[in-house]
This record gives C-alpha cells, structure tokens and sequence, in this order.
C-alpha cells in the first residue's frame, strides 16, 4: 500500500543552544533552552506546544515524561525516540503525521545532550547489550573501531583514498567558518586532514566528530497555521524511515535509504538532480560518501569519484552539510541527528545569508543512528522544499 | 621471545586495570565456554541459525530456543584496524592494539582481537575464545597455521599465563605430581622455580634430582604451618608470578572406617586452611604485580580433585577437605579477578599415587596431568578436567549431580 504523502506541513523556528566542549548541566537544562528559544522565536506560549517529541542520550533517569513537569508541559501528544542519529528525521516524520491527524496541532520536537567530562566514555560501554558484550570489551574504541572496518572494507573493496574523505571533511569546514554555532574555527586542509594523528586506521582525527553539549529544536505545525503565526517555514515533501535494513551483509556498505528512496523521491514528485543541497548525517566522512550512493547521486562504489568531480562548499556544484555537519560543528549526542534538520530549515527560509546556497528550493536531509552492534541500524531520510 | 629484562627495582611498579568485565547474563555463556577453552555460540534449535553477539532469541526465525554449541572458529577476516586510542585504561596503556572484523563460517560477524600474524584482509582465519584479564571471554582471530611461537606475542601473553620466562612456586615436590609438575614448567621455559618441601626429615626420592634442574630451588614449606607461610612470602612474595598448589594431605577414609578425626583434621588442615594460609599471605602480592611488564604476575593454580563436585565415599574426608577447598578457591577467584589474577582450578580423577593405590585403572598418570596444567596455563582456560575419569565425572555431574550421587553410592561410580 502506498503511503500518504506529507502534505501542508511545514517545519518552523530551527533553532540552536550554542555548542560548548563540556558542560557541567544536565540535560534537562539543555531542552529547557531549546524550549525557550522555540518560544521566543516564535511568539507562542508555553500551552500552545501540545505535541512534544524529545531525543536525548544522558537525560537518564528521566525519560520525555518526567521532563514534561520540570519544564511545564502538558501536550496532548508525546513521543521519546532513542534513535540518536537519526532522530531529525523521525521526529518531523511522526511529529507530520500527529499534525496531519489531528493529533497535535504545533510540535516541538527537540534533542538535546549534555556532555560532562567522563560522559562520552560511560555512554559507550553501556550503549547497548551487544556493545557491553560484543564491542566495547575489544579495545574500548566506541563508534571508532567500528567505522573503522566499515571504512577499511569500502577501501579495499571501492578504491576509495583517505584524500576522497579528506574532501568531504576540507569542505564541511570551509562551510562552518560561516557558521557562528560551529565549534571549529580554524581552517582545514588536505594536508592536515591526511597528516592528522591516527585514531583507528584508517580513522584519523578530522573522520571524527567532537563530543559536546548542545540542542537542536524546530516546531511542527501545519501550513496554514505557519503562515497565520508569520513564521517562516519550510515544507515537508517527503519522508522515509528503514531500520535493520540488510542485516545479512557481513559488514556494512549499504542503508535502509536504498530499499526508500524511489519513494521518497516520488512523494516529492523530484529526482536527485533537483536536489538543491544535501544535509548527510557524517558521523565519519565514509557514510555521507555511502549516503551520495543510497540515495541516488551516484551509483554504489562511486561515492569516491563523484566526490573527486563535485565542489562540496555551501556554494559549490554539490552543497553539502552546510553548517559544516557534526565534523566542524561538533557532535551534542542526539543532537547530532537534527543538526542536517535546523540547517536544511535556514537555507529553505533565507535565515543562513552568510554560507547560503544560491536559490535553495528543495533540500535533502538524512539521518543515521545508533551503533548497537557493528553498525547502525536506523536510516531515513527528509525532503524539505521551500514554502510557496 | 627473549627473556624479559630484569626490572628495575626502583621503578614504579604499575597497577593493572583490567579491561572492561560489564557483560549481560546470557553473554556469560560465552565466557563459561572459553573458561573450559571452546569456542562456543548459540545455535537455534528450530532453524539452525547461529547467532552472535549472544542473545535471547533467534535472528531468522521466531524461536528462543537456543543452544550453546562448540564452534571451530573457521572464517574469513574483513577489515582491520589498529587503535591508537582507547577509552579504556587497559588498552590506553598497551597501545596500539589490533582488531579485527571477521565472517564466520557459520554465518556471524564477529569483532576480534587480531593476533599480530595475521596481516592481510580477506585472508582464511581461526578465531578462538579465550578470557581476558578480566577474566571474561573475548574472541581472538589467530592464523588457520599458526607458527610454533604464536603464543609468545604481547597479546597472546595478556590472554594466557604461559609459564615461560615466569618465576613459579611449586608447593610441594615430594609428590609424583609435584615433580612432573616441576619438570613440565622447565620445560615450558619456566625462569624460576621455587619447589617447596615440607618434613624435611622425611627424604623421599627425586627430590634432590630436582635442584639439578635449571631455575630450580628447593625452600622449606609447610601449608599447615603459619609461620612458615608467612616466611616463604616474605622472601619470595615479590617475585612470584605463578602459584600452583599442589601440597595434599590424602588419607582413605569414610565416616565409619576409622575413629577419632585427626586423620580428617589433617586433611582440612592442608587442603583447605592450608590454601586459606598461603592465599592470604601470598594474594596481594600477585595482585600488586599483575601489570608488572611482559613477566607479570599471572596465575594461581589450585590442584584440587574430581571429588570436590561429588563426595566418593570411599575416599570421603578428603572429598569434603577437596570441596572445602574448591569453594575458597572460587572465593579466591572472585577477589583475584578484579586485579586480573586467573585462579585456575584443576580437577583430576584418580592419580597413579600411592593413596589411589587400591582403585583400579584408569588412573592419571602425574606427567600427564602435570603437561595439563602447563596447557591450561598457555591457553589461560579456567577449569581443567584432565583424564578419562575426570571426564566422565564432570560429563555426570552436568547432565543431573543427583543421579551421579546415587550412582557413587551404589558402587556403580568411582
């Protein structure tokens, strides 16, 4: 049966809690900012949000319910998605539907993380089962060792160089110097990206994200009711989820995107050439070169050349990560997953003029989450077009 | 590899940390094979399936009825990697470290320490389970041939305690297994061998034979004395990299066939006081160099009996004295793992001594049970069942320990 598609919903008021390395507040503090920016931005009042999707790593022990009393919600809708990674695409894609149902008419969906000192390394042994058995006993590397065989295995098999990576990582951090909420500042080169210390070959340090604390918070309403509130807003064209896709590959080379794309594409009535800018989830440079061949810029094992004969730059032949993606941005746990999402709603509605793609309509933005075993089993991804 | 250079005694001596020891509980059948040294997984038993990491139900089909089944480790090797960073202090300080990602036979992807032959992706593997230092199964990708030396690599020296270049106390050579155990270890490359001897009155043969061997030297002790315990620790304590306790008293009696208790008392006193004397006065010294370079401490070794697990009345005190002990020694081992000590248990059946004299064969010739010990050390397995006997004990004492109890009791079982 073929879906409903996502007419008349409209994704508003992206917004940011700036980045920092470490913080010392909770999580809680964090999604309390979000909020408040949310409202701010946008002229609404606590009691207008009745619909909340939250994603978060390190608000344990509370969940999205008990953060509903320390902040003050009281939504008619509620929904709490462990989907790290890809939890931007997920959260506008549920949150669409509860607006289309009549569910929730405006949505907050937020993620947010803090990061204190030891956080990233308590995460990763208690991540999941299979991590506490399966993975972290093995060098206690994290996400590292594991897109380290990932990155190895489409070397050996695809041809790739580490130079093919080093330009997906040397344009995310041309495109974050004009991004006031990248932690990164300093210019990178190729030199430097291939003369980088080893973290676990062929894993160098610019193919990883920095941990920090951090949100990332857009409101979901309907179209009509955007435009009624004066918001600035982008449109969902199309939306599409797959998790443990291909479980029988022995090592990772392809994502769910691949058994969903056509329909995606064919919600939004586009082809790939039409695509204005592609927000990837780069956790490492290998998936977003993955990602340019699940969905359809290319095809599989010539993410390499079509990266060799693209410019990546926010005002080049193929915009890509435009903030400067988590790799220059920083990586705020689960809001890592919406940072493709704020930036896509920027670019669509003019807030980004500094690193802005020339007449943006249409924006790809995709999510990859959540490392349990030796890969990450959730995709989607989400077209966004500009609002008419 | 060459002997490791002497330390210098004015340096630091490191604590271990132990890599991460979390697992879930169904993970722990992973580590109760590799204790035994197999590699086992879990096998659905309605589709067949194999299943890794360990898990509660089948991955292709509906079932949870799964099954921990041997495995011979074939497949293929993927990718490689080699860290350069850990978040973890024990692989911080042994970096780098190699991994591995490797295609099972069978059908699994499993991640692995890679042992340092193994150089090229795609190339056929052997992947073995054995227990880290903190004594939980990991999995380990080794050559299908491996080379004669391939245990001596820094890696395969963290996952075993291989006695060669070890410094090793051999609590009494008066026994015929004290003495194989002796001449196992010299041959296993053992540096040093402290060989104890209690009653020295009491000349029994070989035992001078012995302090001809090279690294070998005879000290005076006796488990059931403190003072001498306490002696023996003073001055060898920190040096001691393997303890293996093999001092017994063994005497043939049940309830009824003698008076008194001071036969069973004796047998208390050395079986189990004695491993209590000798563990609380030599412990924390193995455990204060259990990161102590390439010849660290590594090991202790209880040579306990079959007869720990079920009580054969015939020999029936020093059963109870063996079960005494054999549940210290799991205390033992509870409170040596954080510090990456590898209590070893061994658990033989009748051996040809002169207290087995009246049971017929089969019985456990000392050498062989001796080489046992020195394999259950190389390959760091947990629990060791040498001989036919043992084996068939052990397979009993599995399948129902009540059945095996009323088997013995009716002289069906020995």
């Amino acid at each position: 049966m073929t879906r409903r598609g996502y007419d008349d919903v409209a994704v508003a008021v992206p917004v940011t809690v700036p980045y920092v390395r470490y913080s010392p507040r909770s999580a809680h503090w964090f999604v309390a900012q979000a909020l408040e920016r949310l409202l701010g931005h946008s002229g609404l009042a606590k009691a207008d949000i009745d619909g909340l999707c939250l994603s978060s790593f390190t608000l344990a022990p509370d969940t999205a319910v008990g953060l509903l009393q320390h902040v003050g919600l009281g939504p008619r809708w509620l929904d709490h998605i462990p989907t790290g990674g890809a939890s931007g695409v997920m959260a506008v894609r549920r949150a669409a539907r509860a607006v289309q149902a009549g569910d929730a008419d405006i949505v907050a969906c937020i993620a947010a993380d803090t990061n204190h000192v030891d956080t990233f390394r308590q995460t990763l042994g208690s991540f999941s089962q299979f991590a506490r058995d399966a993975t972290y006993p093995y060098g206690s590397g994290g996400p590292n060792s594991i897109f380290a065989f990932i990155m190895a295995h489409y070397m050996q098999k695809y041809g790739a160089t580490r130079e093919d990576f080093g330009h997906i990582a040397v344009a995310q951090r041309h495109n974050a110097l004009r991004n006031p909420n990248a932690l990164f500042k300093q210019p990178l080169t190729l030199e430097q990206y291939l003369n980088a210390r080893p973290i676990a070959e062929p894993i160098h340090l610019f193919d990883c994200v920095m941990p920090c604390a951090g949100a990332e918070a857009v409101l979901v309403m309907s179209c009509a009711r955007a435009r009624d509130l004066g918001l600035p807003h982008a449109v969902v064209r199309g939306a599409i989820e797959r998790h443990n896709a291909f479980a029988e590959d022995p090592i990772f080379e392809r994502g769910g995107w691949l058994l969903d794309r056509d329909e995606l594409y064919a919600q939004a009535g586009a082809t790939p050439q039409q695509v204005d800018f592609v927000q990837t989830y780069d956790d490492y440079p290998v998936i977003s070169m993955i990602q340019f061949e699940d969905l359809g810029f290319c095809a599989k094992g010539e993410g390499a050349a079509f990266v060799r004969s693209h410019n990546l730059n926010y005002n080049g032949t193929f915009a890509h990560n435009t903030s400067g993606g988590q790799l220059s941005s920083g990586q705020a746990g689960a809001a890592g997953g919406f940072l493709g999402l704020t930036e896509a709603v920027r670019q669509l509605t003019g807030a980004a003029p500094e690193r802005a793609v020339p007449s943006a309509a249409l924006g790809l933005v995709t999510g990859f989450g959540m490392v349990t075993y030796d890969r990450c089993l959730c995709t989607g991804a989400l077209l966004l077009g500009a609002s008419a | 590899m060459p002997p490791p250079k002497r330390k210098n005694p004015a340096l630091r001596t490191r604590p271990m940390h132990p890599p991460p020891a979390a697992r879930s509980r169904i993970g722990l059948g992973l580590t109760a094979a590799a204790a035994r040294g197999d590699l086992a997984l879990q096998v659905c038993q309605a589709c067949g399936a194999h299943q890794y990491p360990p898990r509660e139900s089948c991955n292709r089909c509906p079932s949870t009825e799964l099954r921990w089944q041997r495995q011979d480790g074939a497949g293929k090797l993927l990718a490689i990697t080699t860290l350069a960073h850990s978040n973890d202090l024990f692989f911080r300080e042994r970096l780098p470290w190699r991994l591995g990602m490797v295609a099972l036979d069978v059908g699994v992807s499993v991640l692995v320490h890679l042992h340092e032959d193994v150089q090229n992706p795609m190339q056929p593997v052997c992947v073995l389970a054995r227990l880290d230092r903190a004594g939980q199964a990991v999995l380990i990708a080794v050559p299908q041939t491996p080379s004669p030396h391939w245990q001596e690599t820094p890696m395969m020296r963290e996952m075993g305690c291989d006695p060669k270049h070890r410094k090793i106390l051999i609590t009494d050579g008066k026994t015929p297994t004290g003495q194989a155990l002796v001449r196992a270890c010299v041959a296993a490359g053992a540096q040093t061998i402290w060989v104890g001897y209690a009653e020295p009155w009491k000349k029994l043969p070989g035992l001078d034979d012995l302090a001809q061997l090279p690294g070998v030297s005879l000290i005076p002790l006796d488990l059931t004395n403190e003072r001498d315990v306490a002696k023996v620790s003073g001055g060898i304590g920190g040096k001691v990299d393997i303890v293996i306790n093999n001092a017994e008293a063994h005497r043939t009696h049940g309830i009824a066939d003698r008076a008194g208790t001071d036969a069973a008392r004796f047998e208390m006193d050395l079986n189990y006081f004695g491993l209590l004397r000798l563990a609380q006065s030599l412990g924390p010294a193995l455990k204060g160099r259990a990161a102590d370079g390439p010849a660290n401490a590594v090991a202790w070794v209880n040579v306990l009996s079959i007869y720990a697990l079920a009580n054969f009345p015939a020999h029936g005190t020093y059963s109870a004295s063996k079960a005494a002990a054999y549940s210290l020694a799991q205390c033992l081992r509870a409170e040596m793992r954080p510090f990456g000590i590898r209590v070893i248990n061994v658990f033989p059946g009748p051996i040809e001594d002169e207290w087995f004299q009246s049971l017929p064969p089969p019985k456990l010739n000392p050498d062989v049970l001796a080489r046992a010990i020195v394999k259950a050390l190389q390959a760091g397995t947990e629990d060791v069942y040498p001989g036919d006997v043992a084996q068939e004990w052990l397979q009993r004492w599995r399948e129902d320990p009540k059945i095996l109890e009323r088997e013995i009791a009716a002289g069906d079982g020995r």
